[in-house]
């Protein structure tokens, strides 16, 4: 047995432990806590297996912002303390019901796989270079998979627009309520002066490698999206309302170029979402810079909250 | 001369796991959040460092090697100014806040 073999099986271990401890944790917050190692741990078994993009993207998805928001989440629930009935018997049982069926569904499909494993990743390969891009998951994205992308991408404005419709009519299109430390001569200020300028050039770095090395737009605009984040909470820059036109422009500019350019290749590639031929890389990166924006304004959105004041204060 | 770069890395990673593992017997054995805090430190700073400072013999490039002190540096700034922010989250409520 390799040393590697050691450290797999001790990784396995380690994750499945940290995932039971998620489950079986009483107190929500430790439960979170306990969720965002999970993700780390996730993101250095994806790197075993070699698929660095999944690696970058639970980490900055699965580990930051999911716990971002569910730190936020088990703040909520803090404060709204006192009608947290517990939930009754039918319902916890039929979801432990269902989170078994998909349990067994996901063992099945890996226990007994089927005998030739269906891949088209060799096609892939070999008809990577016609698009320029060096990233072969970059190219499944925005090439032979890039409806999916582009939806993807709809479905988070989706998950904000959810958010936002938490909001009461009063305050509709107010200021989001992310709770902000402001302490003039506190550590954190310091850290939101200093950080910002390295993490966007971070970000910058991201989405322009990942046409040809492990990145893209997503792991680009979580970057992005904790900055700005970092600097709101410090009290650098107030919370913008949710009403602000740059804000709505931000938010739906990586979309709307994704499906301009889609719409483009109907009628120049013959084909909705192609590209003309010798366009394509170009096309890709000015795609992926505007779903970089998008994505990082997005989820900055979806971890400040629902809007709950109308007045900056 | 691989082989003086790959003792080198061995020694210094190895180093660099011992201070990880004094830092997490202290997080799990020390009694209250502020000592908890120090032992810490000793990870991000010495731990990383030396485990950096072992692979960047083995970094192709002087690019990967920026890359890595560069990480370094980062965990150093975040770890130091979020351990700021915890004692002072526990002076100012108290060790069960």
């Amino acid at each position: 047995m390799t040393i590697l073999s050691v450290f797999d099986i001790g990784l396995v271990v380690l994750i499945l432990g940290i995932g039971a401890s998620t489950i079986a944790v009483r107190e929500a917050f430790a439960a979170v806590i306990a969720f965002v190692v999970y993700g780390l741990l996730l993101s250095i078994a994806w790197v075993r297996l070699s698929a660095v993009d999944v690696a970058l993207t639970e980490a900055a998805i699965g580990g930051g912002m999911t716990g971002m928001l569910m730190l936020g989440a088990v703040a909520r629930l803090r404060l709204a303390k006192g009608n947290d009935a517990r939930v009754s018997l039918p319902t916890r049982l039929s979801v432990g019901v269902l989170c078994a069926l998909i349990a067994a569904g996901l063992a099945t499909a890996i226990l007994v796989p089927p005998e030739v494993i269906p891949t088209l990743a060799p096609a892939v390969m070999e008809n990577l270079a016609q698009s320029g891009l060096g990233n072969p998951v970059a190219g499944v994205l925005f090439v032979y998979r890039a409806l999916d992308t582009l939806l993807e991408k709809v479905v988070l404005i989706l998950a904000l627009l959810g958010v936002w419709s938490l909001a009461p009519d009063s305050v509709w299109g107010g200021i989001p309520g992310l709770r902000v430390y402001a302490r003039p001569d506190s550590t954190l200020t310091f850290l939101a002066q200093l950080l910002p300028p390295l993490g966007i050039v971070v970000a910058i770095y991201m989405c322009w490698v990942g046409a040809k090395e492990p990145g893209g737009a997503f792991q680009g605009g979580t970057v992005l999206a904790a900055m700005w984040l970092l600097v709101m909470i410090a009290g650098l820059e107030n919370v913008p309302s949710i009403s602000q036109r740059w804000l709505r422009l931000l938010l739906v500019v990586g979309p709307v170029i994704f499906l301009a350019i889609g719409l483009a290749g109907m009628v120049l590639a013959n084909a909705f979402l192609a590209y003309p031929p010798g366009y394509a890389k170009p096309l890709i990166v000015a795609v992926e810079i505007a779903l970089t924006l998008s994505i990082g304004v997005a989820l900055g959105l979806l971890a400040a909250g629902p809007p709950e004041r109308v007045q900056q204060q | 001369m691989n082989l003086v770069f790959d003792i080198f890395t061995i020694c210094a990673v190895s180093a660099g796991a011992f201070f990880f593992l004094a830092g997490t017997v202290g997080l799990l054995r020390f009694p209250d959040p502020l000592t908890r805090l120090h032992a810490l430190t000793k990870v991000d700073n010495l731990g990383l460092g030396l485990v950096v400072l072992g692979l960047l013999p083995q970094a192709d490039g002087s690019f990967s090697a920026l890359k890595l002190v560069s990480i370094w540096l980062l965990v150093q700034l975040s770890g130091a100014i979020v351990t700021q922010l915890i004692a002072g989250a526990v002076r100012q409520r108290g060790p069960r806040g």
